[in-house]
């Protein structure tokens, strides 16, 4: 960076935020970001509070870790929370060397952030892939409201424990579809199947109630746009919008901290005797992590 | 540069380290347990989430003070970053759960 050299107030000498222009610009951006990201959340507080009774427990859509078996709810979200703090720390570490004009260290802890960052989008993958498969299965009714199939304690079956019985239940794997005249005979035979609320209370139906709720009903596997089998629709909307655009935030900040590494190995910064592009990358990086912090409480811990 | 004051080394970037390891880990953890004391409603929603709230405001503070190095800007920086942000989120927040009850009772 070259210094301004005019010491005139009226010539640029003034220095009121005692910042480069680049990165007070990136923080402006950073706020305009923050509102938006405030925008979306509030907005999912709000149909959320709407539609209390009919809205998915994190906790029971978000259930699978890569090679354990059963239930582990919060486990994976826990890993990319861990993975994306991480790889705070290591720009964080990357801006501390370039400071110090440490070439080879900066493009070390640049490489440790652009992995971690890799890893976490990655793992956004997989979770949207299963999100996307479906784990249990729903029924949506007439009135388009989706519950789930549980026995008379209260524990939610898999529409393949429905059809096929508790034992064999878990032989089948998450590709299997299911034609509604399958689950609904299943229902209809077994005395302790009823239909319940996804949302926190469980409220089920009574036996009557599911048996008439059966009646225009359609099974649904998996979630998209306009099915959701977790339970309303919008949260499966929030869910691809929120986490999408805030994976796409992290795949952004993934192709820019390449960039700025690929300039650190070139010696631009070396060149200029400043790193404040680095400073600049981590400044977004971080708020990336932010944005994080608050979607993980927000979608999966409240 | 306006950092002079600025902790030097990476000691002090490992400690803030552990300390969001060590915040993240109690949230998992009570959002795993959910223990029965914690679920008492309270403010319109129960004492856990507004821990959890609570927690994420502190590691927030922490990754912006720190790892966003905003403690150490001047404040004039500071402030034009600071308060736009402290008055229009938690209003928008109020609005919206505000009108997202009425409407839920509606």
């Amino acid at each position: 960076m070259k210094k301004n050299t005019n010491t005139n107030v009226w010539g640029g000498g003034n220095e009121p935020m005692k910042s480069e222009y680049g990165k007070m610009m990136m923080w402006f951006f950073l706020i305009s970001d923050a509102l938006t990201f405030s925008g979306f959340l509030t907005a999912y507080a709000f149909v959320r509070f709407r539609f209390e009774m009919q809205w998915p427990v994190a906790e029971d859509v978000f259930t699978h870790f890569p090679g354990l078996q059963g239930e582990q709810p919060l486990l994976y979200v826990a890993f990319m929370t861990f993975v994306l703090i991480m790889s705070s720390v290591t720009m964080v570490l990357a801006v501390n060397a370039g400071h110090q004009l440490r070439k080879t260290a900066t493009a070390w802890w640049m490489v440790a952030t652009i992995l971690g960052g890799a890893i976490f989008v990655s793992s956004q993958a997989w979770e949207w892939y299963h999100f996307i498969i479906g784990d249990k299965g729903g029924v949506e009714l007439s009135s388009s409201q989706v519950l789930k199939v549980a026995d008379l304690e209260g524990e939610v079956l898999s529409l393949s424990q429905v059809v096929n019985g508790m034992e064999n239940g878990h032989k089948a794997n998450h590709e299997l579809i299911f034609s509604d005249e399958e689950v609904f005979s299943s229902i209809r035979l077994n005395n302790n199947l009823v239909l319940q609320n996804p949302g926190k209370d469980h409220m089920p139906l009574t036996r009557e109630a599911t048996l008439r709720a059966l009646n225009g009903a359609h099974v649904v596997q998996g979630a998209n746009m306009i099915h959701n089998e977790y339970g309303k629709q919008q949260f499966a909307n929030f869910f691809f919008f929120i986490t999408g655009f805030h994976g796409f935030h992290v795949f952004s900040g993934v192709v820019l901290n390449i960039m700025v590494f690929y300039n650190v190995m070139l010696g631009t910064y070396d060149r200029r005797k400043s790193y404040g592009m680095v400073e600049k990358i981590g400044l977004y990086w971080h708020f990336v992590d932010l944005v994080w912090v608050f979607v993980f409480t927000f979608f999966y811990l409240v | 540069m306006s950092d002079h004051d600025s902790p030097q080394g990476t000691a002090w970037i490992w400690k803030i380290f552990w300390l969001l390891l060590a915040i993240t880990t109690i949230e998992v953890v009570l959002g795993i347990v959910k223990p029965e004391i914690l679920l008492t409603s309270l403010a319109g929603t129960s004492i856990l989430n507004l821990l959890f709230i609570g927690l994420t405001l502190v590691k927030a503070a922490y990754i912006v003070q720190y790892f966003m190095h905003l403690k150490y800007e001047v404040d004039s920086l500071r402030y034009s970053i600071y308060l736009p942000v402290i008055i229009l989120i938690p209003y928008l927040t109020f609005i919206l759960i505000f009108e997202g009850q009425n409407i839920f009772e509606f």
